[in-house]
Order: structure tokens, then sequence, then C-alpha cells
């Protein structure tokens, strides 16, 4: 009886455990092959060591992608955060209004990003998209939206920002309806102003809440595809091209197989470093919130 | 007085913000409604038509649109089964008992949610060609795990640590067996979680798009894809997009309409419990 109790929960996972080796094993192979020279015209190919990566490092395209992705994800993010909380706070006041609105919050997040960057191409384009003929009583009927470096990477981040704000929101919102409400009453008696309150009580308990939905956004910005995949292809020239598109570039359209890994490994390490940054520092805010209520 | 029209203020803010969240599905149906002479002459007056919902649900294009929207539903109800079968147990177990490995395994599923995916997908491009999966349903049930499998596992095992074990335990003493105890006590208790976790992994699932752009090139091609190429060509036909977008849209929205009152949770990964 007893070796059964103890090896039922490593049968329960099992099967589990399997299915993560078949996800992990495409892994391992792919850092197996960055250690070569792979690609479509060359498959018998050579071992190269860390080759790819020096390659990786000393070019200019890399940091050029790096640069991008960085201010994407930290643009997005920050945006996303600030809209998010706003809306959520506004959203909270519980007005008829509001309690409506709620109810359709969730509607631009559940459309997959690659349709949203379609939806906003559409709206985007400059001669007969609809933004610019709403924009042209102001006298913006011109603007270049996707077709400049910089226009490029804004209207990026704000398909990025409308996709993805209302899941800051939702997340700030049940963060908001769980705080406790003896010290806002305690404020309240004490003639605390809004702002005070606000700054002094509500941000710092929030702050937890809001931190998991930063992270959440900030992790998954820096791997962005799909949203500039449709609506740049990462250009104009190379203004657009993220790390994960510079990839899909090198590995699937030149079919430089090892290469093109070489760049998700690089991109995966940041992505691990950056989560266990953040994840510390949850741990961090979390206990300083429980202090403070 | 000073707080009314505050309060005013506020309001017209929130609706600002809806309006910008709104106003593109506002104009994608206006869009795919529009005759194709029409697309561009006028912006909000136009003789509506069905036109173009017929033409891409016809598969006139040249595009199986239909193909794929049924190829999106088997994938993605695949990948969700599969998840079930095998993340229910790997759910309880780590739940019900604390044992070696089960960390390990619990953070090597979370790492998966924050991979790029293009780590595991260009080797899998080459794998899959070798072993014949390339542009299968297997092939894409098999990598969607990478989506579903997470979120299952993490969802569920939050939900029934939050069962008291005693339940269980009481089952037991009235002599049930263990494996009684988890069918008819433990498992109908988290079924609305149950439900309310496979529907968001269907619905991500659906949405994904870089794994059928790489791995399927016709047979097992899904919507997100289809609704793409109708982008292409010299001259995108911008009501066909709007009209293929719109349908591939349709599903999630109403899914996630009936979830809502799950999704702070399944959205946390359970990080956040509402």
């Amino acid at each position: 009886m007893g070796w059964r109790l103890t090896l039922r929960p490593y049968v329960l996972i099992v099967p589990a455990l399997l299915l993560t080796c078949g996800i992990l094993y495409p892994f391992g192979l792919g850092l197996y092959y960055t250690l070569f020279d792979f690609s479509a015209s060359k498959p018998q190919p050579d071992m190269v060591r860390f080759e790819n990566y020096t390659t990786v490092f000393t070019q200019e395209a890399f940091w050029n992608s790096a640069w991008v992705t960085v201010l994407y994800a930290v643009g997005a993010a920050l945006v996303e955060t600030v809209l998010g909380v706003a809306v959520a706070l506004l959203l909270h006041r519980s007005s008829l209004l509001g309690r409506v609105l709620e109810k359709i919050l969730i509607l631009p997040l559940m459309i997959a990003p690659v349709i949203a960057a379609i939806i906003w191409k559409l709206m985007l384009q400059p001669s007969v998209g609809v933004v610019n003929y709403l924009l042209r009583p102001f006298g913006l009927g011109g603007v270049q939206w996707t077709d400049t470096p910089t226009g490029a990477l804004l209207s990026s981040i704000a398909v990025d920002v409308w996709v993805y704000t209302p899941f800051v929101a939702i997340l700030a919102l049940a963060g908001l309806r769980s705080l406790p409400t003896s010290p806002f009453e305690a404020a309240a008696v004490d003639g605390a102003g809004w702002w005070y309150t606000f700054r002094r009580l509500t941000l710092p308990m929030l702050w937890p809440y809001v931190l998991v939905a930063v992270i959440f956004r900030f992790m998954d910005s820096l791997k962005v595809f799909d949203i500039i995949y449709a609506l740049t292809e990462g250009g104009p020239g190379d203004s657009t091209v993220v790390l994960q598109i510079r990839a899909y570039l090198e590995a699937i359209r030149f079919q430089r197989y090892s290469f093109g890994i070489s760049y998700t490994i690089v991109l995966w390490a940041v992505v691990y470093l950056a989560a266990m940054v953040l994840v510390k520092h949850l741990g961090k805010i979390q206990r300083r919130a429980a202090e403070v209520t | 007085m000073k707080k009314r029209v505050l309060g005013w203020l506020a309001d017209t803010a929130l609706v600002l913000y809806f309006v910008f969240a709104l106003f593109p599905i506002a104009w994608m149906v206006i869009l795919s409604l529009k005759p194709a002479d029409q697309l561009f002459s006028t912006y909000f007056s136009f003789s509506p038509t069905l036109d173009g919902y017929r033409t891409v649900l016809g598969d006139s294009e040249g595009i199986p649109f239909v193909r794929f929207f049924v190829n999106s539903l088997v994938v993605s109800v695949g990948a969700v089964v599969l998840s079930l079968v095998v993340g229910l147990p790997a759910a309880y177990a780590s739940a019900r008992w604390r044992f070696k490995g089960s960390e390990n395994l619990m953070f090597t599923l979370l790492s998966f949610r924050f991979a790029p995916e293009l780590t595991v997908i260009i080797p899998l491009f080459v794998l899959y060609q070798k072993l014949g999966l390339f542009d299968t349903y297997v092939g894409m049930v098999w990598v969607l795990q990478l989506v579903t499998l997470p979120l299952i596992v993490w969802i569920m095992r939050s939900y029934f640590a939050d069962l008291t074990p005693e339940l269980e335990q009481a089952a037991l003493l009235d002599g049930y067996t263990r494996k009684q105890a988890f069918f008819k006590v433990a498992l109908p208790l988290v079924k609305p979680g149950i439900a309310a976790v496979s529907l968001l992994a269907f619905i991500f699932a659906w949405n994904n798009f870089v794994f059928p752009l790489i791995l399927t090139s016709n047979e097992a091609q899904t919507v997100t894809v289809g609704a793409l190429s109708f982008l292409g060509g010299d001259r995108p036909k911008y009501n066909l997009t709007a009209a293929a977008a719109l349908v591939s849209v349709v599903p999630p929205l109403l899914l996630a309409l009936t979830i809502q009152r799950y999704l702070v949770r399944g959205l946390s990964f359970g990080a956040v419990k509402s």
C-alpha cells in the first residue's frame, strides 16, 4: 500500500510530463542546431561551435532589432498600464454607464492580434483609410501612418495598445474590487483628499495586481510577432524588424535555420532574465502591499 | 457642483476610450457590408450588401475559407481535449501532494507561456517535414499544446488548491476509492472552472497565428492565416478582408462573453483571483 501511495502523484503527472518532453525536444534540437551551419542550401551541416552567436552579436541588424524590440515593449507596456489603470479607475466609480461598458471591455482582447492588425491596416491606409478621412476636417488628411519609420513603430504600438489595454484594465479592476474598505473609510473620516488617498492608499495596494499585468504585457511584447507581421512586415526598411520577425526572416524566408534559431535563443534568454528580475520585484511589492493594509 | 462636473468629465473620458475600443469593430462591419464599387467613394453612406460574405464563404477568390474555418475548429478543439486529458490529472496531483519534480514540471510549463514561439517552431518546421507532420491536424494539435497545456494545468491547479481536501477525505471515510473521490467529489466541484478554462484555451488556440503560418501550407491552414491572405494581391479587396476578419473573430468573441466571470483568473494564470 505504502509504495502505491508515494507513486500515485507520479503516475498522474506522467502524461503531462511526456507531452512536456515532446515540446522540450524541439527546443533542445534547436539549441543543438545553433552549433551548426544548417540551412536549406546546406542540408549536411558542419559544426561551427558558437560562430552563429558571434555573428549575431556583431551584426548591426541584431542591435537594430534589439533596440526596436525594447522600444516596442517599453512603449506598449507603459501606455497599456497607464491607460488600463485609468479605465479601471473610471469603471470602478460604478456609474450606470460603467456597468454597461464593463460588459464589452473584453472585446478587443479576444480578437486575434493578427486580425486586429489587419483591421487597423485597412483603417490606416493613407489615401483611402477611414482614419485619415476622419482627420481631414482637422487638416490632417495625409498622414503616412505605416509608411514612415517612426509612424510604423507608433502604429504597431497603437494596435498593441488597442488589443491589450483591456487586459490591464480587467486585472486592475479585479484588484480595485478586492481592496479592503476600512483604510478608505478611515482616510475619509480624516478628511483626506482624492489625490492623497489615491497616492497613499489605492496605488500601493493596487500595485501588485497591476504589476502582474505589467509583467505579462512586457514579456509578451518582447516576443511580438503577429501584429508586426500583418501590419508592417518589419518595414519600412528595418524600422520595425523586432527580434522574432528577424528570426522568421532568417530561418523561414532565407532558410538559414541555424542562424535564425540563434536569434530566438538569444531572445529566449533575454525574456527569461527579464522574467526573473520582474518576478523577484513582484514578490517584494506584494510584501510591501501587505504591510500597507 | 464640482463633483458633478468631475463626474461628467469621467464619463466623457470613459466614452472616449470605448469609442477607440469599439470603432474598429464597427468599421469592419460597415466595410464588410459595402459593395465593391462603393468601397472608397463613400465612407458612411452606402447600399449594404452581403456579397462580401457570399464571396468569402463561397470560396470564390481561390481561398477555401470555409475549410480554414473547419480546420481552426478541429485543431483548437483537439488541442483543448488533449490538454484536458493530460493536464487535469497533473493539475490535481500537484495541488494535492507535494512531491519531487512537481514544481519543476509546473515551472517548465509556465516558461512555455513566456518563451518566444519561434524558438520551438523553427526546429519543428524542420522536424515536421522529416516526420510527415507538416500541414497536418496532428502536427497542429501537438504544437498548440504550447498554448493550451500551461494554461489548463496552471489554472486547474489553482481551482483544485481552493478545494478543501477534507471533502475528499470524508468521501474516503465513506468507503469511496481514491479514484471515485476524484471523479465524484473533486471533479464536479471544479466543473465551472474546467468549462471556463477550456473555452479560454480554445480562444487562444483559435487566435494563434504563428504556428499555422509556419507549420501549415494549405490542408491544415486556419482562419487567422486565411484572413491575412485576402490582403495579398495587387488590389487588396477591403470588403472581403473585412468579411473574412469578422467571420474569424465571431467564435472567440461569443465564447468570451459567456466566461466573463472567470476571465480574471484565466488571464492571469491563476495569479489573481476575483
